[in-house]
């Protein structure tokens, strides 16, 4: 069985940014869950969560040694931290709004307690 | 024969904390073997006010942070045969040199030596026409319209820094190196790892981009509470990592401190700021991160095996600053009831007062509390939806303005417009704060490194 549950019950995420360039690394948890990332953590899907930031580029890097995904965004970020406009200029607080993205994660991968179902 | 050498840090930005290098240093002193401390504080824009500072005062442009971080250690280090290497220099490692070099005598250190490294700063030997004809990376649509260049200075690679250590020097400062070269240049120095040795600089390059952010490789912006749980951040150790001389780190942190070292902490640090991790560029080297291995070999310890090497560009990246006007920000709060509608009714007040002041530069007008970090410039996220059933009509919120102008005088009007709803907005609006700060711009080109390295040196710095 498997839920729509938020990609933060089964990873962890940081970004860091170069210019006007965000990167968000994404980390299972578990290994058993790096193949759910693989599958469902698409560019596309990237891409339909930061479209409004005037993304113009999603790339994805695998890491399967260390269960992780590393994905770069060109243009995330209104310009950077020197010139852009938003309180958050090097984009440290993306990898939070990536977190909350729902896939469909089988049960066996979540905590019983997880909280934050939809 | 020098079998592993020990680094510590002790800030990973300016601005860290001042006393996060004290257990540091109290771990080093009961290690043996070439220990090192380094600290961390450069950033761009850091580079270009220094760079400005440094022209009306020949004395100033280093890091003022010296002056918190320095006094601190600097006598225990000395006393224990514990080098520093550190970017204090910003624009003026010459500065920062004689200025270390005062601390120790007011501190009754004798006999510090201090070495330096020159050539990061392209203005010292080369004009804006060798900027404007080098291949672009991002932001060079700048510098054809910039009358000024404040900064242009190159990432150098770890080579100056073993050669500043040769010298003998117990403190080294640099200007602009890459960060990870703070902790490849004591490997260089201490191992004598050929320049071609790539997978043995891989592995140096990866412990010092481990290295470089302080903290955040020990549980410092990683906690999660109920999810990635992290003990005692009010006194996280700074990390500290052994390097033996093949190359295999292991990630540990500072005896009696807060904090935890493991394998989602590493990860999250190793790929932090990183692009593509199968080639990720250093002067020194290019580095395959995804070969990467970790392994608890202890509790907050973590073995770090596998990167692999090859050679590095032709070319060193440069960062140009230039006048990037001034950035205007001015924020009021409305709370409880009815507050969403009165701050709503506050920012499309700003709006109208912009428009009728033809006022025209790119303005951000938003709302803290509706999720405005995640939204775009247009704030398109919570206008699409429905405020109603997504935030609490009678909550907290604070309307932000923020607008970039070449014009001071605009710059400053548009704060001064926020600050006027105190008695022509929308009821009950407080706490108005604004600031109007000058800015600068960078853009990052790439210029053939032998037109740079016939410039670089260490050399040694007396008071």
């Amino acid at each position: 069985m498997s839920r729509l549950t938020p990609l933060h019950a089964i990873a962890h995420s940081r970004s860091g940014d170069k210019g006007n360039r965000s990167n968000i690394s994404v980390i299972a948890y578990r290994p058993s869950a790096y193949p759910i990332l693989l599958d469902q953590l698409t560019c596309e899907k990237v891409y339909s969560v930061f479209k409004h930031k005037h993304v113009t580029a999603v790339a994805r890097y695998e890491l399967p040694r260390l269960s992780a995904l590393n994905f770069v965004l060109d243009n995330a970020l209104e310009g950077g931290v020197n010139d852009g406009l938003c309180v958050d200029g090097h984009g440290k607080t993306l990898s939070s709004l990536l977190l909350g993205i729902e896939l469909l994660i089988p049960e066996a991968e979540i905590d019983e307690d997880y909280p934050y179902y939809p | 024969m020098t079998t592993s050498i020990t680094i510590g840090s002790g800030a990973g930005f300016a601005g860290d904390r001042f006393d996060a290098a004290v257990p540091v240093v109290n771990t080093l002193v009961g290690l043996t073997g070439p220990r090192y401390l380094i600290y961390e504080v450069m950033g761009e824009r850091t580079l270009a006010i220094a760079q400005k500072l440094k022209r009306e005062n020949p004395q100033a442009g280093y890091s003022p942070w010296l002056e918190n971080y320095l006094p601190e250690v600097l006598k225990t280090c000395m006393d224990h045969q514990i080098r520093i290497v550190a970017n204090f220099g910003n624009a003026n490692p010459q500065a920062a040199a004689q200025r270390t070099l005062a601390i120790a005598a007011e501190l009754g250190i004798k006999g510090m030596r201090v070495a330096i490294v020159l050539g990061d700063d392209l203005l010292e030997y080369t004009d804006a026409s060798l900027l404007l004809k080098a291949a672009p990376i991002e932001g060079t649509e700048l510098l054809a319209d910039a009358h000024e260049i404040h900064a242009a200075n190159a990432y150098l690679g770890a080579q100056p820094v073993a050669d500043a250590l040769a010298l003998g020097a117990d403190v080294v400062l640099v200007g602009r190196t890459t960060d990870a070269a703070l902790v490849l240049g004591p490997l260089l120095h201490e191992f004598q790892w050929a320049a071609d040795d790539y997978d043995k600089l891989a592995c140096g390059t990866v412990a010092g981009h481990l290295l470089e952010c302080g903290g955040q490789v020990t549980g410092g912006y990683f906690a999660d509470p109920g999810f990635k749980e992290v003990p005692d951040l009010h006194q996280l150790g700074f990390p500290i990592v052994e390097v033996d001389r093949h190359g295999v780190i292991v990630v540990g942190k500072a005896e009696g401190t807060g904090g935890i070292v493991s394998r989602a902490t590493v990860t999250e640090q190793l790929l932090y700021e990183v692009h593509d991790p199968v080639a990720y560029l250093t002067p020194d080297v290019t580095v395959d991160i995804t070969r990467v291995e970790l392994e608890e070999v202890e509790p907050n310890r973590i073995r770090v095996t596998g990167p692999k090497g090859s050679p590095p560009p032709a070319t060193l990246k440069v960062t140009v600053s230039v006048d990037g006007g001034w950035l205007a920000e001015a924020e009021i709060s409305y709370a409880g009831i009815n507050a969403l509608r009165r701050a709503e009714l506050a920012a499309s007040t700003v709006q109208q007062r912009l428009q009728l002041l033809s006022i025209n530069e790119p303005c951000r007008i938003e709302l803290l509390g509706t999720g405005a970090v995640h939204d775009n410039d247009q704030s398109q996220r919570f206008k699409q939806s429905n405020a109603a059933a997504n935030f609490s009509m009678n909550g907290e919120f604070r309307v932000r303005v923020a607008i970039r102008s070449r014009s001071k005088v605009t710059a400053q009007r548009v704060a001064d417009e926020v600050l006027a709803l105190y008695c022509c907005g929308p009821a009950g609006g407080g706490g108005v704060r604004q600031s109007v700060t000058e800015q600068v711009s960078t853009a990052s080109v790439l210029i053939d490194r032998q037109l740079i390295e016939q410039h670089v040196r260490a050399l040694e710095v007396f008071a």
